[in-house]
């Protein structure tokens, strides 16, 4: 008997793109039921990889091999029909559309909602992914879109399956969840390409790995044979940073307080607050925790002032600033790190020293009400040395900058303005592991001069390194701050699940017993 | 008042048909994600080429509605290769399609001043119209009329029941993700523009053949803007949309009555009216602002670019 042939088998792809090579010559292969994972950093060319085996982007050379056979894949019905489901990272579903009729498109049969949502049904209760097919897609919590997608490639029978970065919004009992379904699903025959860039969870859940940096393939490990360390030396080329958070030793007195605020949400797929209170003082960072779409963006929106809420509900160093506009906070001492770092951090098209105007006009930037320009360029310039920021200088386009230099840039203009608070959301979302770790410690350094720092983040991971307290915000309510020391992931996931109020149990899907 | 009850009813239907044919064309058009504004340029230009064709070809609306649904597919095509493949701005797009439906119509027209055309007899449908009072007005219409009604049913079963309606809604929606997995979206998107400019095309053909069979300049008369409103307000829904139109042909053939009972208001604010009573009440019923959310197609007015 001949060894067994690889399902997918890939040689020499390569890609380029006007300004980079996504992939530079990458093969890899992968056994049916194997699980197999791509390590790397955001930028080294994983999802490229992934949309060329879904046929979503043409490579420019190398081969693919398909249970043996040469295969050219055109588009991604094409892979479908060959027996490849994909899970986006960014969902493809249809906010308006129910989950059936979501799964429905993708499907290639008659058309028949009534019937299929009963194989939803099935097919779903089989694997441990319980979902009602008759729920519009927008009334889903993010791990329900999860199982949508994951539902919608299974009933495809799927011989491959491919899932981009999956746990990026899932709760730590939400990712055990689906590891025993990938790891029912690979039992079954089923080879699975999975993405990711967290060393635990690959080395828990994969058979083996390729790594890649750069869009080229730096090594190929078995996982459970590395330690963290020696995978993350392969997939960002040094030690993994470590930051340390010194002792606080000055004053301690409240500067955001948060009493009894309620907010009604008039984006109907958003989420209203109900009662949420909060003390941040001087010198330490409180987390929030929790899952995106929970009221996150009703929170910032409320604390950052763009929208004004009851006089008395937030509180600055003592003062009641709720009815005030952002404006009028900053003036007072308030800074905010919006997530979206272009159109609301900074304006794309414009060049640094311009973007440092937006909310540095405060620092004398003004003459008889004219723009300094001189001054706005000084400040910018002093900004790209402190920070590191990696750039051509200020005149450079803030769009022209990595995810990471302009997340240093964005929240050094804020540091710069001498704050009493800064209000952070996502601190590191899409920034490399380098930068991610210079603006953790930046924040650390920052809250140990006095200043209060709230930060609002999806990686628990990263609260956990950097908060002295963390709270978790699930359907609008915020639960009571714990310290770090006793906190740990396991309750502050459940927490996340929306169990610290009654009912809702809808993440997990199990009720508490 | 009785006794014009059926006369009116009758007139609101004939009144309402131009705009359910064009206002069912862009409600497709804007589920797939697309806002025409050229509506009403589309219906000029199917005006002049029904009527032209039936004019020189002798054979009337049965071949004047074809030519008008043809011509005005054309002129959408040609907005749906500047806004769709071009990615250009739709506002504009349809904003010159308008301008320019208006000059052709009229350049077109000169031809035509004079000529009138004869027509359509109303057919009488076996008993229905036998009913008393409502039977002669709802049942003894042209045929253009009850095709307007089989044009409403066949547009609210797909976009309810069928794939294709799922897939133009999914496109309007999502347009990345309809991409993500597959789906043509640039050819479904001119599938629904070409469509909506065929249906402009026969509200246009209707008016100028059937329902006042001679050639005016200008001669839809704002309706093409009408029905872009009616779709909005209609949030998007078939049926809310039939009620906007009949709404607006019942206050029509109001003030044509009331013109001619010689009530003493100024003739021009009369006429204003279907248009000013239309729109008040679609914003009223279209308050719900989670409700036109709800329903928006979120790429709306957005080009795409795979």
């Amino acid at each position: 008997m001949s060894p067994p042939e690889p399902r997918l088998k890939l040689l020499h792809i390569s890609k380029r793109y006007p300004s980079v090579v996504a992939n530079d010559d990458v093969s890899l292969s992968v056994m049916p039921g194997e699980i197999h994972a791509i390590l790397g950093e955001n930028g080294a060319g994983k999802s490229t990889l992934m949309k060329i085996i879904y046929g979503a982007v043409k490579a420019d050379s190398g081969e693919m091999l398909w249970d043996g056979r040469q295969v050219t894949i055109a588009n991604p019905a094409q892979a479908r029909k060959l027996g490849i489901g994909m899970v986006f990272q960014h969902f493809s579903l249809f906010e308006t559309l129910s989950v059936v009729e979501n799964i429905a498109l993708v499907l290639d049969e008659p058309f028949d909602l009534a019937g299929l949502a009963i194989r939803v049904k099935e097919v779903s209760e089989r694997y441990g992914l319980p979902l009602d097919p008759h729920r519009r897609v927008h009334s889903l919590s993010v791990g329900e879109r999860q199982r949508v997608e994951i539902v919608r490639c299974l009933l495809q029978d799927p011989k491959l399956l491919i899932l981009d970065e999956p746990t990026s919004v899932l709760t730590p009992q939400a990712v055990q969840k689906l590891f025993e379904t990938l790891r029912r699903l690979a039992s079954e025959g089923v080879s699975i390409l999975y993405i990711s860039h967290k060393l635990h969870e690959i080395k828990s859940l994969c058979d083996s790995a390729t790594i890649m940096r750069g869009g080229k393939v730096t090594g190929d490990a078995i996982p459970r044979d590395e330690t963290p360390a020696t995978l993350a030396r392969m997939m960002i080329g040094r030690e993994l940073p470590v930051c340390e958070a010194p002792p606080y030793h000055g004053p301690v007195h409240p500067v955001l307080q948060v009493e009894r605020l309620s907010l009604a949400s008039d984006d109907p797929f958003g989420t209203s607050l109900h009662n949420v209170s909060l003390t941040v003082n001087a010198g330490e960072i409180v987390g929030i925790a929790g899952i995106s779409g929970n009221g996150q963006a009703e929170l910032l929106a409320a604390l950052s002032g763009e929208t004004t809420v009851d006089r008395e509900a937030v509180w600055l160093a003592g003062e009641a600033i709720g009815h005030l506009d952002a404006g009028r906070r900053r003036d007072r001492g308030l800074v905010f790190v919006p997530e979206e770092r272009l159109g609301r951090g900074a304006v794309p098209a414009l060049p640094l020293d311009r973007n440092a105007l937006l909310t540095g006009h405060r620092q004398g930037m003004k003459r008889w009400g004219l723009v300094a320009f001189a001054k706005a360029q000084a400040f910018a310039e002093q900004c790209i040395a402190r920070f590191d920021v990696r750039c051509s200088g200020p005149g450079a386009a803030a769009r022209s900058l990595s995810g990471g230099n302009l997340q240093k840039f964005i929240v050094g203009r804020e540091i710069m303005l001498a704050p009493k608070l800064m209000i952070v959301a996502q601190p590191t979302w899409g920034v490399d592991v380098g930068a991610s770790a210079f603006l953790r410690q930046t924040l650390l350094d920052l809250s140990r001069t006095g200043v209060a720092i709230l930060v609002i983040s999806e990686e628990l991971e990263e609260l956990f390194e950097i908060s002295d307290r963390i709270a978790v915000l699930a359907a609008g309510r915020l639960s009571a701050p714990q310290p770090r020391e006793q906190a740990d992931a396991e309750s502050v996931g459940l927490q996340m699940a929306g169990l610290f109020n009654e009912g809702n149990a809808a993440e997990t899907g199990h009720a508490p017993a | 008042m009785l006794d014009y009850l059926p006369l009116i009813l009758a007139g609101t239907l004939a009144a309402a048909t131009p705009l359910i044919f064009a206002g069912l064309g862009e409600l497709v058009a804007e589920r797939s994600g697309v806002i025409n504004l050229g509506v009403e340029g589309m219906m000029l230009i199917g005006a002049i080429a029904g009527f032209a064709a039936a004019a020189e070809t002798g054979h009337g609306v049965a071949i004047g509605l074809p030519a008008g649904a043809l011509a005005g597919a054309a002129a959408a095509a040609v907005f749906g290769f500047f806004a769709l493949s071009l990615a250009a701005n739709q506002a504009a797009c349809g904003l010159a399609l308008t301008i320019f439906g208006i000059g052709l119509s009229a350049f077109i027209g000169q031809h035509y001043v004079s000529y009138s055309l004869p027509g359509l007899q109303p057919i009488a449908i076996p008993l229905l119209s036998d009913i008393p009072l409502l039977g002669p007005a709802l049942f003894k219409q042209d045929w253009v009329v009850y095709l307007s009604l089989v044009a409403f049913a066949l547009v609210a079963w797909t976009l309810a029941k069928t794939r294709l309606g799922l897939l133009l809604k999914a496109v309007g929606e999502a347009p990345d993700a309809a991409h993500a997995i597959g789906y043509p979206v640039i050819a479904i998107r001119y599938g629904a523009v070409i469509f909506g400019g065929a249906m402009a095309g026969i509200a246009g053909a209707y008016l100028s053949t059937v329902y006042t069979p001679l050639w005016v300049q200008n001669m839809s008369a704002g309706r093409g803007w009408i029905a872009v409103a009616l779709v909005v307000f209609a949030t998007w829904k078939p049926t809310r949309l039939m009620l906007g139109a009949y709404l607006f042909g019942f206050v029509t053939i109001l003030q044509f009555h009331a013109q001619g009972l010689g009530i003493e208001v100024p003739v021009q604010l009369l006429a204003a009216l279907p248009y000013l009573a239309t729109i008040v009440v679609l914003v009223l019923i279209s308050r719900d602002r989670k409700l036109l959310q709800l329903n928006l197609p979120a790429s709306l007015g957005k080009p795409f670019l795979p």
